[in-house]
């Protein structure tokens, strides 16, 4: 099966006609193909193209002819663009002055219709069965590959670490401003944490793939569809499991050097809860993702989970009211994060049943929905603020709320082409990085002024 | 001995984009537009891994022709060629192996080595294939006119 839909012969001869002219193409008696432009007159209707016979050359009237459009804009100093191309298959009526072809078959590509990523997507068969055919000519395998700091980039998806130390170093920063710090278990923390969202996001591409989620998708960007090693053939699916289990189990002896020496019953339920809303994200039974919970999941784990975490190891398990509102908005624009990257995802989604919030509501409900909680994001902070429960400086975080505005209207021009969408998807990751570091500035502001001027009150009320 | 005819030899350096033709296995023309790569002895192309059908159709039958016809493609040219000739694909490093034609690849896509360079955004695609042709035949339209006989040169015989 090719990677693009055969087209039938009358939708072949309907692009055909759009071309300024045509490469007929045939196989002449030495065996070599042979090809002459020309300038057929396309009818659909009839399913012909007819063109004048070419001078010096014998069109066969026994054997396949083909016509070919093609077309490319060049970009000077650049490339190129407006690739497409078609070719029409059929058997030639050949005349003293003119042949005429009878469309019987069809293929083209046209990347207005099908992107150039999503057409590589759809290519992957073919390159997973090129790579067979060749380790079997060699009788050892062969792979494609990446050099190892791509590979560990691609694999870990390293860079949505931003999503772990947000609400770690946030809890750290808010347990200093009460009095509580140490600088190792601070480091261990951030460390630990880290390990956690790694073994999430590769087991996350484990649990996709046997799910065949991961599979289902031809529409990947840089924010959704996994991380595609395992559908690119770069590292097994095995080598991936082990790599999640290193993950956890690292996370596991942080995590109880943590409980040995700042241990406390809170950490210790935020821990196994932490695990189990990780591990549970994709995998069975719990498949959070896959029931529409994946949202909560996230702004949980990314959200209090992380920076109550961060502030009891510090505290020594007391608990207060001021970590918790503060994580209030970093697990909703967490969330948001995930609730727009599966807006591209949810037909493949669709497909082996993750039943995400983008496959059961409509494009109106989902978009309401992103501005609805991009907005209690913003009023948690408020209100946290006048109720005197978070500092004044974290109001510092409402000077994103721009990018909330540009990500809202981004969604709806661009809500069915994941390729548009991925700017969208960009500005949404750097509003919850963005929110999130204002608000570590904001604690930043209230430890400097804690230390310069003792008795300044930086609560209201 | 003849070789390719210098305005064949011409657009070739000049094309950003040509016809490769393939057979398949029922004895059917495949087309693909691709950039074709001259060294002044083979055309070459290459092929990701992902588009690899045509490296099969290859391997079975060597036969090919190589077309050029838009004149968008060679700056407003309008004469056109056909170049008949044996492919070999080339497959012993699918990773670096077709790095060696990048030089002449940039000269007609300079943005290619930045695509290389982020590789790890689209990995497989620069999981590539060489296709070497050798040239056997030539069909050339001074006027690029279907009206007109082409003029034929066998490669390795006196001009016809």
């Amino acid at each position: 099966m090719r990677s693009t839909p055969e087209l039938d012969a009358r939708a072949g001869l309907t692009k055909l006609a759009g071309y300024p002219y045509q490469i007929a193409t045939w196989v002449d008696d030495t065996g070599y193909p042979v090809s002459v432009a020309v300038e057929a007159v396309v009818d659909p209707t009839t399913g012909t193209a007819t063109f004048a016979a070419p001078v010096g050359l014998v069109v066969p009237d026994d054997r396949d002819v083909s016509l070919t459009g093609t077309h490319i804009r060049p970009q000077p100093g650049y490339g190129y663009d407006e690739r497409r191309h078609v070719t029409v298959w059929g058997r030639a009526a050949v005349g003293e002055h003119a042949v005429t072809l009878t469309g019987r078959s069809a293929w083209g590509w046209d990347e207005a219709e099908v992107p150039f990523f999503e057409y590589s997507e759809r290519s992957l068969p073919q390159s997973r069965k090129y790579f067979d055919a060749l380790s079997a000519e060699r009788g050892t395998p062969v792979k494609p590959r990446l050099s190892f700091g791509f590979l560990t980039l691609r694999t870990t998806r390293l860079p949505f670490l931003t999503a772990t130390i947000v609400p770690v170093v946030l809890g750290i920063l808010i347990a200093a401003s009460h009095g509580s710090f140490d600088l190792v278990a601070a480091a261990l923390t951030i460390i630990g944490a880290s390990f956690v969202q790694l073994g999430l996001n590769v087991a996350n591409d484990v649990f996709d793939t046997v799910q065949g989620a991961d599979d289902a998708n031809v529409t990947p960007t840089q924010f959704s569809g996994g991380s595609r090693v395992i559908q690119y053939g770069l590292v097994t699916l095995r080598q991936m499991a082990t790599l999640a289990t290193v993950f956890y189990v690292l996370a596991g002896v942080i995590g109880l050097v943590l409980l040995a020496t700042h241990g406390s019953p809170a950490l210790l339920v935020i821990g196994v809860v932490g695990f189990i809303v990780s591990l549970g994200y994709t995998a069975p039974p719990l498949k959070f993702v896959y029931r529409g919970l994946g949202e909560i999941a996230v702004a949980l784990g990314f959200g209090p989970l992380m920076l109550l975490g961060a502030y009891v190891v510090q505290t020594g398990g007391a608990l207060a009211w001021e970590p918790f509102v503060a994580s209030i908005p970093v697990a909703l624009l967490v969330a948001l994060i995930l609730y727009v990257n599966e807006i591209p995802d949810r037909r493949g989604d669709a497909r082996v049943g993750k039943r995400t919030l983008p496959v059961r509501f409509s494009q109106t409900a989902v978009i309401t929905g992103y501005r609805v909680v991009a907005a209690a994001a913003f009023v948690a902070v408020v209100v946290g603020v006048v109720a005197g429960i978070l500092p004044v400086p974290t109001l510092l975080m409402l000077l994103t709320i721009p990018l909330a505005l540009q990500v809202s209207r981004g969604l709806e021009p661009n809500y069915d082409n994941p390729y548009g969408l991925m700017a969208v998807m960009g500005t949404n990751v750097q509003l919850h990085l963005r929110a999130g570091l204002l608000l570590l500035a904001g604690y930043v502001v209230v430890l400097i002024l804690g230390a310069v001027a003792p008795g300044l009150d930086l609560f209201v009320g | 001995m003849a070789t390719i005819p210098a305005p064949v030899a011409e657009l070739l350096e000049r094309a950003l984009v040509a016809e490769l033709t393939v057979v398949d296995a029922a004895g059917r023309p495949v087309t693909y537009p691709l950039i074709p790569l001259y060294d002044g002895e083979h055309v070459y192309m290459t092929s990701s891994t992902l588009f690899s059908r045509k490296l099969e159709h290859i391997d079975a039958n060597p036969r090919v022709s190589v077309s050029i016809t838009d004149p968008v493609a060679v700056d407003g040219r309008l004469d056109r060629a056909t170049i008949q000739g044996d492919a070999r694909v080339i497959a012993e490093d699918p990773h670096g192996g077709w790095e060696r034609l990048l030089p002449i690849w940039e000269a007609k896509e300079p943005s290619i080595v930045l695509f290389l360079k982020a590789r790890v955004a689209l990995p497989l695609f620069f999981e590539r294939a060489l296709i070497e042709i050798t040239p056997r035949r030539v069909l050339y339209w001074a006027d690029g006119q279907a009206q007109t006989a082409p003029a034929v040169t066998v490669i390795g015989e006196e001009a016809a």
